[in-house]
Order: structure tokens, then sequence, then C-alpha cells
């Protein structure tokens, strides 16, 4: 699944510390500059604040705290596009928005949420962890506990969405829901004792990005981080 | 006319699950412009119309799943457009949308040479994580993850699915429905191999189809998911309303006179439901994982029910506790005539701290109501009967009333429990307040 054919070009932009709601915004935005083909590939990296996000085929049950509790404890709450339940996202989380045309990778949904979790998979693997896949549950586990999230949006072949990768996540906060709807439990790469900063975590993820998806250069643009 | 199919998402996918319908029959589409979503694993797609035209048929609904290059719409000529083609008045032209769907029976056999789609790809070609391949059983086609996973979870034997899909594939719903069947199945002698297919379509179908509506659907979510999460208990006490019934009576035809609407017995089981809420701080909680949540205001949802039993909907009445008797009378009719009207705001259906459920009204005597989640209990109050009971061994007639508790046991033991609806029962009988 490595081998394309080369001069494919990703720009990988480092948001930073960004709200979500703007975030999807310039998601949207990017979406659709790329189906227009007035930009390349691109993929986003970010940390949100505190949010809850639910999936289009989420399951409002699988919200344990309600949304006003949500928003008294600081959390903000959003519906949006992605495939996928509810899922938290929260400081110490990398979250990454891959805004691919697969016209001009592969037209195969499967085959991109796999080579998204080969992504995180070999990440996590340089640190010395043992990521996994389940199947019939899209994400990566390690040992038993989901350390990423993956939800996915495709429009005329264009992704948005993507992954959540627990850096040093505050588990805490996951209480609040039923991951995907699985009552399976969640970890981060902390809480597996690996100390790695976010910003390290990001480079890491790029270079594996690159590899996975087969792009030849590999530009960074720093967008109002 | 074109037919707009179920596309193939991947090498590896064979079915996918119609989420949304982004245009109504009798809606104008451009070739290229989102026609419809579908969902497979984690990933949400919006399809493109392959053509431009208009809508004009609809055959399979939102929430179905079904197997690729299934025909899921037809577009009509955009020229053809005023031709009668489609009456875009038909909100749903409901295509006979056949939960039984195609016959092939074809039991749990090698793939039959599916006559319908190019076979799809035998082996999934994706890196296939290499997972504990499900006990290489006998071949039964390809099987989505979905289905293994579903099978999986639920221990069901695939081998004894018969598919209906595409060439014999097991879909989601043949799972669901094996799930659904008690395992009665097997008893079967499984000697006469000749399976049975169901008596050909002759006769005029025994049962009409007609989707659940936005609300019903959320009751339904609502009601199982309560009794999943709450351990329901359901204590009764009787109550004397005599006192009430006296004082209702005395002030009832001044009361519609000077207000408009009629005083009943409920507004006085809600101020005393109140009072007997601030000394027992723990019915008026909602459990957040292993936290109470201790509510300081005490905002009262009401269950109405709507029309022709065509809903449920539980307004709420905030600071119920700051509220006398004529004040809750107020709300509570208003709420009511808004929420059969449809007409409440967002803001009154939410933030229920307790509920109180009025069955009496459609003469139960007792009931035993699902809480009303987020809330640890509702009080269910039946209908009021004058009545002969043993009052110092003297028979006399008295207007007694069953109050009905259901509390989550989780949080509220029953010693309390009783103790909150005797208090609930201590005032009302002991109703002495003449002022409304």
């Amino acid at each position: 699944m490595l081998v394309q054919a080369p001069s494919r070009v990703c720009e990988a932009r480092d948001l930073g510390r960004m709200r979500w709601a703007e975030a999807y915004a310039l998601q949207h935005e990017l979406v659709e500059k790329r189906k227009r083909h007035e930009i390349p590939d691109q993929l986003l990296l970010v940390e949100h604040p505190h949010v809850v996000t639910m999936g289009r085929n989420g399951h409002m049950e699988n919200l344990i705290a309600s949304e006003d509790i949500l928003s008294r404890s600081g959390i903000d709450f959003h519906h949006t596009n992605r495939g996928g339940d509810v899922t938290y996202h929260g400081p110490g989380q990398v979250v990454g928005y891959p805004i691919l045309d697969l016209n001009e990778w592969k037209r195969d949904v499967h085959a991109y949420v796999r080579a998204l979790e080969e992504v995180i998979i070999r990440a996590i693997g340089e640190y010395g962890l043992m990521g996994e896949r389940i199947v019939g549950a899209t994400g990566v586990w390690v040992g038993g506990a989901k350390i990423c999230a993956i939800g996915v949006h495709i429009s005329r072949w264009v992704s948005s969405h993507g992954f959540a990768l627990n850096v040093a996540t505050d588990l805490q906060y996951f209480q609040y829901i039923i991951p995907c709807g699985l009552t399976l439990p969640v970890t981060s790469m902390r809480a597996l004792g690996v100390s790695a900063s976010t910003d390290e975590v990001k480079l890491v993820l790029r270079q594996q990005f690159g590899k996975v998806f087969g792009y030849e250069t590999e530009k960074l643009a720093c967008l109002m981080s | 006319m074109s037919d707009v199919v179920m596309p193939q998402m991947g090498e590896s996918i064979v079915e996918g699950t119609l989420t949304r319908w982004l245009k109504k029959p009798g809606d104008k589409v451009e070739r290229d412009e989102p026609l419809f979503e579908i969902s497979t694993d984690k990933v949400d797609t919006e399809i493109p119309s392959p053509a431009a035209g208009v809508l004009s048929e609809v055959l399979v609904q939102e929430g179905q799943t079904v197997a690729i290059n299934t025909v899921v719409a037809r577009i009509s000529d955009g020229a053809a457009a005023p031709v009668p083609a489609a009456q875009p008045a038909a909100p749903a032209p409901a295509p006979a949308p056949a939960p039984v769907p195609a016959p092939a029976p074809v039991q749990a056999a090698p793939p039959a040479p599916a006559p319908a789609p190019p076979a799809p790809a035998p082996a999934p070609a994706a890196p296939a994580p290499a997972a504990p391949a499900a006990p290489a059983a006998q071949d039964l086609g390809p099987l989505s993850p979905l289905v293994r996973k579903m099978a999986r979870e639920n221990e069901v034997d695939l081998s004894s699915v018969t598919g209906t899909g595409a060439g014999g594939r097991i879909t989601k719903q043949d799972v669901e429905g094996a799930i659904s069947k008690p395992a009665a199945a097997p008893a079967a002698p499984p000697a006469a191999p000749a399976y049975a297919p169901p008596p050909p379509r002759t006769e005029a179908a025994k049962f009409r189809i007609e989707p659940m509506s936005t609300m019903r659907k959320k009751i339904a979510e609502h009601m199982a998911h309560s009794l999943h999460t709450a351990a329901h208990v359901t204590t009764v006490h009787k109550v004397d309303m005599t006192a009430v019934a006296k004082i209702r009576e005395k002030n009832k035809a001044a009361f519609q006179a000077q207000y408009g609407f009629s005083l009943t017995f409920l507004p006085f089981v809600t101020a005393a439901t109140c009072k007997a809420l601030r000394e027992f701080p723990i019915l008026n909680a909602s459990i957040d994982g292993t936290n109470i949540l201790y509510h300081t205001d005490i905002n009262m949802g009401f269950a109405v029910a709507l029309d022709n039993g065509s809903g449920l909907i539980v307004p709420v009445v905030a600071n119920a506790d700051e509220k006398n008797v004529t004040g809750l009378q107020r709300s509570i009719v208003d709420l009511a005539a808004r929420a059969r009207s449809r007409q409440l705001k967002p803001d009154e259906v939410k933030g229920g701290t307790f509920a109180i459920t009025n069955f009496g009204s459609f003469g139960s005597v007792f009931a035993t109501p699902v809480i009303n989640q987020p809330n640890v209990a509702i009080l269910g109050v039946g209908t009021v009967e004058k009545t002969p009971v043993v009052i110092n061994d003297a028979i006399a007639i008295r207007s007694i009333c069953y109050l009905a508790l259901t509390f989550d046991h989780r949080l509220i033991d029953g010693a309390l429990a009783d103790m909150f609806t005797g208090r609930v029962k201590q005032l009302l009988e002991n109703w002495t307040d003449s002022v409304l």
C-alpha cells in the first residue's frame, strides 16, 4: 500500500490550540478548495480545548452527562458530520484532519481508514507501544484499550475529520461519554508510560503520514498557530 | 430515467447503510450534487447524483443497509419534470420497503452464483489485520466486519443464518433477525435440509409498515435507555384525598369563573411533592457516573400525552416549589395545551429534576411509570375515587387515590422512598391551607 506515484504533495499545518468549531470551519473551507483543486492535500494537526462531538450516526444515550452538565463543566458540545459515534477531544490529545483527494490515492474508504490506523500504529511504535486493530472497531488499540479514535467524512472522495490520538489526555474526561458507543476502556501514551510532548508526537505523525500515504515532499506551513 | 445505485466505496465493501437523503422525491438535482449520505465503518460519505433531473423515486429509506449496486433511487430527465411522473405531493412514495428482503432462500450454502451484482471481490485485499480470523467456518460468502462483529458479540452462529443479501450474503438485518429470534431455531431437526421457502405472497399482506415518527423513535430510545440504566422499583401508597377534595369542591366554581380553567387534584399533589422534595433532596438528584448531583432547583416535569396516543412529552415547570396551587394549575394547563399544539419552546422541556405523571386522568388506579432520565424518581398519580374505608372501626366514604413512586434503587433505598411518599401522603391528608 505504500508504493505511490511520486510527486504528490501534502501540506501539513500545525494549528496549535484551536477551538473545535473554528477548526471545523477551516476544514470546511479547505475541503471546498481541495475539491476545486486550488490546493494540494492537507494534514491539519491541532489540539482542541475540551469538547465532546457527536458523529452523524451517534446515539445521544452514549453521552452520559447531559449537555447542561457539559456546559457547566466548560466542555463544548457539537454535532458533526463525521462517521462514528460520540467522542471527546481535549488538551494533550493530537487531532489530525487529513484533507485528501482520495481520487489521487485510492478510491476505497476502508483502505483509507486502515491507512490512518497504520500511521498511528507506526507512530506509537516509535515509542515502543504495540498498537493493534480490532476487527469491526475502527481505531487503534493498545492492550484492549483505545488510544486513538477515528471518524471520517468523505465528499466527492475528499476526506475530512480524521483521528484523535491520546498523547497526554486527561482520561477523566472520557467519563462523560461512552466513546464510540463501545464500553471499552480508553488509554493514552502517558498512561502507558510514554512521556512525549504533543509537539514531538505531531512531528512523528507527520513523518509517518507522509510514508504511509506516499507523499514525496511534505511542506510545513504554519497557519495562525 | 437513470438509476442511482449504492456505490462500492472500497474493494472489501459489500454493503452500505443509507443514513440520510439530502433530496426529497420531486426535488430537482444537478449532476454531481450531493444526493444522499451513506455510512460504512467509521466513514460517512456524501454521494453525488449521477445525473441531472428530478428525483422521481426513492427506493431505499434512511437507516436501511443494502448491498452495493442496489438501486436506491431513480432520477427522471429534468425536461420531463412537469409531466405527471412523480407527484411531489406524496411525501414518501414508500415503494413497499419490504423488510422481508429478497427471497433467494440460499441457506448457508456456498455463495450461489448470484445473478445480481458482479460478485464482490472475494478476499478483502486491504491490509486485513491478521486478527483472530473468525473460526474458519464453512464458506459463508463475504461477510462485512459489522456482521462479523455483531455475530461475535451476540454469539450468533452465522452458519445457521440465512443470508438475504445479494448472492445469499448475510446482512446486518439477517443477524438482527437471528438475535431477536429466540434461540429456538436450532431445535428444528437438522434432518430437513430442504429449507422451506416462505409461502409466495399472493394474498394481501397481514400487516402494514409505517416508519416511526422522530418523536416515537426518541420515546422508544428514552424508555428503553431508562429501563436499562436505572434499577426501577415502584412503591404504592394509598392516600386519603378527602381534605383536598373538600377544598377543591368548595373553590371549583369560583376558580373556573375567575381563571378560566378548572381546578384539579394535580396542583395539590405537586405542591405536596415539592415540599417533600425539599425535605428529601436525594429524590431531586441525578446520577452522574459515580457522583450524585443534588439539584438546587426543583424543576417539575409533567408527562403530557399527545392526542390519539401519538406521543408523550414532558414539559417542565421551573422552580415549581415557589408556586402556589393556583400558579401550578395555571402552568400545568398552559404547558399541556402548548405541548399538544406543539408550541413548546426547547427550554420548556429541559432541565426537569423530578417528574409527575397523572395517569389517573385516564382512569388508571395505579401504574408503574418509567423514570424520566436523568431523574431518579417519578410519581404516578392514580385516579381519585370515592371508596368505602374503615376508620375507627366504622365504614366511611372517602376520596382515595393511589400514589405510585417509581425510584432508582441504585441511589434510593426502599425505606427512604417510602418515607418520602409517606410524607407526600401526610401533607395531602392533612391539607388545611384554604388559600390556593
